[in-house]
């Protein structure tokens, strides 16, 4: 066990090995820093991080080191004493804050990063108020073509070499360097070799100022009118930690959020730009019921009770003739009470897994030079499957049907026409790799006496159906994720779900008659209790990073700050 | 008694270079004999003994240095010869390497041989392109007499000796700039510690030492330590912390002097010694100003600081950095010491690496400064800016990684103290019309 001081606050780091950046984190003190992070090598270079050190004898004299060290860079022990805001720590800042000011453009206005920029937050905090410099800042022009998601604002950039060493040391793509010496340093990538993987999007969360923009995000929102919560990525089965930051029912920018359950501190750009659709005009907005006389939008209310009229007439008719399709993109929450709902109709009600998308193999990364995984750990994956919670679903499914029956069963039965009423629950990403439903099928689902679809967008599914809900996106609802390792991860919603839709578990909470809303953490204890392999859910709340199997849940969800928008 | 060259003794032969005029002249016989009689340690201790320090600037105790390597590391461990020698003004190691490169390669045999290296590297400027080739033929001379190579004169030990050049840069100088650069990559300093001796090319332990130094290493199991101690200046008894100045040293004259050239004197030399009895005197009849007394890394000397002793210590004793790399270079009395300050800012702006931001921005703030001085625009708050942060960068306040920003920190501090009232007067005058426009510089 050792103790370190933190500006005479005995903090106890136990057999943590960390710098004076980190145990001072502990001591709940920020020690400024720009090319210090985390995930990356130290190269201890920004200076921003000067602090004084010194060592706490077992007498209890202390003897600090006469000059200003970079807390990065310096390991502590027991006995450290860490001194953030002495005179001589505090002129150090200074003086890094006004050379990295020097030649910045300060065009804030303008500026991207503004409101979580670490330079303006610096300045604010640690810097000084005034400017001597008198001479003429240098303007290198900007890079608007760095790569097809990034923007490069040269003059902004304050050279932590964050972005480099990512590209060195994440991707492995190593498309990024620095050109120049001294103050003339400049950001670049060789011509014809631009900033251009499928992690390229990370630097800008990276970059502590406005040098790296995602062209998707600029001059998009000022980000303090931003709300942001706490999700998950329903892209791949690796279950990157995001926030999703909206505005007014629009979702403007997906960010990774550092999890070292999950993914670690980044995301895949096929993840962080897939939210779109999301925001599309063409959603289906209301519930809609084919007649004899083509489709009628309908109320919510009629379209719930026409579902469970059709489902209650077939499922007397025949019970092995009712099917319900659950898909891997549904919450636990909305799997279970589906499969709850289908099963109150009898016993033999079928219950299968939709399909499970996946395309290529598993992408790991940092890169060797040939493009092939790099011998080692990997230090980020871009899983084959293509969906976030194919370990949920198959985990309620086992406990309804004992296995997991697969989307073949149901393509069977509706060959030999034994489909006789089906629900195909919603959540499939729309993602320009076709729709999930086989094209092949789809006529055969003419002999459906009774079929409700859920979907985001109207397609030739929805068109054979008799009764339509639209469908929420990940975005728009509460509930839990199971990642590829069964970690148990919470998603929250930033905006409500368009027009007159409901998310999908509310759809079915209605559908099984329980009153009130759904409250995802009220179900995540059902849940627990009657499935003892979901017993990480036990009490509802699974913290900001997660529970994976086997792990006790925290008793309470940490206090979410409420954006101020 | 005048004092007799050793390290200089045959650089004025006719055949100084080849291998065989060097065995005329005793070359190698030592090595022979060390590689006989001799285990490494002795040669280190002997060295240790010697109190010989690294002349490439920093003056670290050579010996000790080769104590900080791994004991019973099983290797590779690496030699890495600097002759990147880069800091303006400086030529010492240029004629050693041109003039007598066995001189070198025996001492690089030598102190590869002392701690165990199997490979040296030696890392020269690219300009040198005439050293690099006359280095080169001295070391298939080598390999072809059996002094390179495998069992190195049927002894057990062997060396492999490869020559880099570098690509033009002042920071490869910087003994681990210099080992990145040596791995093909940019020459940004590394962070330390690990030090070179620990962690140094391609993350084994290395030993950086400047030519001089080896050369030096040679004489000193030639002619002994006492022979070595007899020369030079002992320790400051007031001073515990000095090492002493023993041995010979090159030292460069240029600027404004009748003689410019390269001498061999002991060290301890006084400025106006070596510029009145070696560099001919001020040239053109006029008085000196002041000069930069070893490399412009190491600050700004008045006129009334000449009867400085040019030893490790004496140049600290009136504000500058250290002895460097024993380069005086004179300025007349009719220099524009805003025009030496300006050109000395021109040099380090384009020349620090730009990884720490203390010395990226500093190097160019101060540039900057002067470029306005000069264009008439000067203040008088920029002197107390360009002081503060000539004071506030290097590693000696702990704001950077490696010494250049405390180099070039120096020249500035001690020109606007030690010369202030020019610059008021330039400042007063506006004196920017009598500034001629600078020659482009070749870096
Ligand atoms: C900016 C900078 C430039 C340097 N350039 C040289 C150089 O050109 N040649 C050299 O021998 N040492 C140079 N040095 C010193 C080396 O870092 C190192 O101390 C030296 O090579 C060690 O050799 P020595 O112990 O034999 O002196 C430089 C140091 C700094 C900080
Ligand atoms: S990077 Fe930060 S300080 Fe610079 S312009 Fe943008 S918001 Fe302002
Ligand atoms: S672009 Fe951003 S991340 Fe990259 S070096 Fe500049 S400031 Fe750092
Ligand atoms: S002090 Fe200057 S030259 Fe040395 S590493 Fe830092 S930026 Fe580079
Ligand atoms: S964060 Fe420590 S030097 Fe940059």
């Amino acid at each position: 066990m050792a103790t370190v001081y933190v500006n005479d606050q005995p903090v106890d780091i136990g057999n943590e090995k960390l710098n004076c950046v980190q145990a001072a984190e502990k001591a709940g003190v920020l020690i400024p820093h720009y090319c210090y992070h985390p995930a990356l090598s130290v190269v201890a270079s920004c200076r921003m991080c000067l602090v004084e050190v010194g060592e706490k004898k077992p007498d209890g004299t202390i003897s600090m080191m006469p000059k200003v060290v970079p807390g990065c860079q310096t390991p502590v022990k027991d006995g450290t004493v860490i001194v953030t805001r002495s005179d001589k720590a505090k002129d150090a800042q200074e003086r890094t804050l006004e050379s990295l000011l020097l030649n910045h453009p300060l065009d804030c206005p303008v500026c991207d990063k503004a409101g979580e920029c670490t330079l303006q937050d610096y300045s604010f905090g640690f810097g000084k108020a005034e400017s001597r410099m008198h001479d003429e800042k240098k303007t290198p022009p900007n890079k608007p073509d760095l790569g097809p998601n990034i923007d490069l604002f040269t003059d902004r950039c304050i050279m932590c070499s964050r972005c480099v060493r990512f590209t060195r040391e994440i991707s492995g793509t190593s498309e990024l360097y620095i050109t120049h010496r001294g103050d003339h340093s400049e950001i670049a990538v060789f011509p014809g070799d631009p900033l251009d993987n499928k992690l390229s999007t990370n630097v800008v969360d990276l970059c502590p100022v406005g040098a790296l923009a995602s062209k998707d995000f600029l001059y998009k929102q000022r980000v303090w009118n931003l709300k942001t919560v706490d999700s998950v990525c329903p892209g791949c089965s690796t279950g990157c930690s995001i926030h999703i930051d909206g505005n007014k029912g629009v979702i403007h920018r997906l960010r990774p959020r550092a999890n070292p359950k999950a993914q670690g501190h980044f995301m895949c750009d096929e993840g962080r730009l897939g939210y779109h659709y999301a925001n599309s005009a063409d959603r289906l907005r209301e519930p809609s019921i084919r007649g004899p006389h083509g489709w009628t939008p309908v109320g919510y209310r009629e379209a719930v009770q026409t579902a469970q009229q059709g489902f209650n007439e077939h499922s007397l008719r025949s019970i092995t003739g009712v099917w319900a399709v659950l898909s891997p993109f549904m919450t636990v929450e909305e799997a279970y009470l589906l499969a709850l709902w289908i099963r109150d109709f009898g016993k033999e009600a079928r219950l299968v897994l939709g399909p499970v998308p996946r395309e290529g193999e598993d992408d790991h990364y940092p890169k060797d030079c040939r493009g092939n995984a790099a011998p080692g750990v990997p230090k980020f994956t871009i899983r084959a499957e293509k969906c976030p919670n194919r370990i949920g679903v198959e985990a309620i499914l086992k406990h309804f049907t004992g296995t997991v029956i697969g989307f073949d069963a149901f393509l069977t039965a509706l060959g030999k026409g034994h489909v006789k009423s089906a629900f195909l629950a919603g959540g499939y990403l729309p993602t320009g790799r076709g729709h999930w439903f086989p094209a092949e099928a789809v006529p055969l689902l003419e002999q459906v006496n009774m079929l409700v679809v859920q979907e985001i967008f109207t397609s030739a599914l929805s068109q054979k159906a008799h009764v339509v809900f639209p469908s929420a996106t990940w975005a728009e609802k509460e509930g839990t994720f199971l990642n590829h390792q069964g970690l148990a991860q919470e998603i929250h919603w930033n905006s409500a779900p368009p027009g007159e839709s409901r998310t999908d578990g509310q759809v079915y909470l209605d559908l099984l008659g329980r009153t009130g809303l759904m409250r995802a953490h009220q179900l995540r204890r059902e849940i627990a209790q009657v499935i003892p392999s979901l017993s990480q859910l036990s009490t509802g709340h699974l913290g900001t990073e997660g529970v994976l199997p086997g792990e006790a849940p925290p008793v309470q969800s940490p206090k979410r700050k409420i954006p101020v928008s | 008694m005048a004092y007799e060259p050793v390290l200089l003794a045959r650089a004025n032969k006719a055949d100084s270079t080849s291998l065989e005029g060097y065995r005329l002249d005793g070359g190698y016989e030592t090595f022979a004999r060390v590689l006989k009689d001799m285990t490494g340690q002795q040669v280190t201790d002997a060295v240790k003994s010697a109190g010989l320090r690294g002349r490439g600037g920093a003056g670290f105790p050579c010996g000790l240095k080769w104590t900080f390597l791994p004991k019973g590391h099983p290797g590779p461990i690496y030699l890495c010869v600097n002759v990147d020698e880069s800091e303006p003004c400086t030529f010492n190691n240029r004629v050693l390497v041109e003039k007598d490169p066995h001189q070198v390669l025996e001492g690089i045999l030598l102190s590869s041989y002392a701690f165990k290296a199997t490979t040296a590297y030696f890392y020269i400027r690219y300009e040198y392109g005439a050293g690099m080739r006359i280095m080169q033929k001295a070391i298939d001379e080598a390999y072809a007499a059996g002094l390179l190579g495998k069992n190195i004169l049927g002894s057990e030990y062997s060396l492999d000796v490869f020559i880099h050049r570098g690509a033009g840069a002042y920071i490869c100088g910087e003994e681990t700039g210099l080992i990145e650069s040596l791995e093909g990559k940019r020459a940004w300093p590394r962070i330390k510690p690990p030090f070179p001796a620990i962690e140094g090319v391609f993350r084994k332990p290395t030993i950086v030492n400047n030519p001089e130094t080896l050369a030096n290493v040679v004489h000193i199991l030639r002619k002994g330590v006492d022979w070595f101690k007899s020369i030079g200046v002992p320790p400051d008894p007031k001073n515990p912390r000095d090492a002493g100045s023993y041995g010979p040293k090159l030292y460069c004259i240029s600027g404004h002097v009748n003689t410019p050239g390269l001498v061999e004197l002991p060290l301890g030399v006084t400025i106006r010694t070596l510029i009145n009895e070696h560099g001919g005197g001020v040239w053109k009849g006029k008085k000196a100003k002041g000069c930069i007394p070893g490399g412009i890394s190491m600050g700004l000397m008045t006129e009334a600081e000449f009867d400085t002793p040019l030893d490790f210590n004496g140049p600290c004793r009136v504000g500058c950095l250290g002895l460097g790399t024993g380069a005086v270079t004179v300025f007349d009395e009719d220099t524009s010491i805003v025009d030496v300050l300006h050109n000395l800012c021109r040099f380090f702006q384009h020349e620090s690496c730009g990884q720490c931001t203390p010395c990226r921005e500093g190097t160019g703030w101060m540039f900057k400064i002067m470029d306005r001085f000069r264009k008439g625009q000067g203040r008088r708050e920029d002197l107390t800016v360009l002081e503060e942060v000539a004071d506030k960068i290097g590693i000696m306040p702990g704001t950077t990684i490696c010494g250049l920003a405390d180099g070039a920190g120096w020249p500035v501090k001690n020109a606007v103290r030690k010369f202030r009232a020019e610059f008021e007067k330039y400042i007063q005058d506006g004196s920017a019309s009598r500034s001629k426009p600078l020659p482009m510089a070749a870096h």
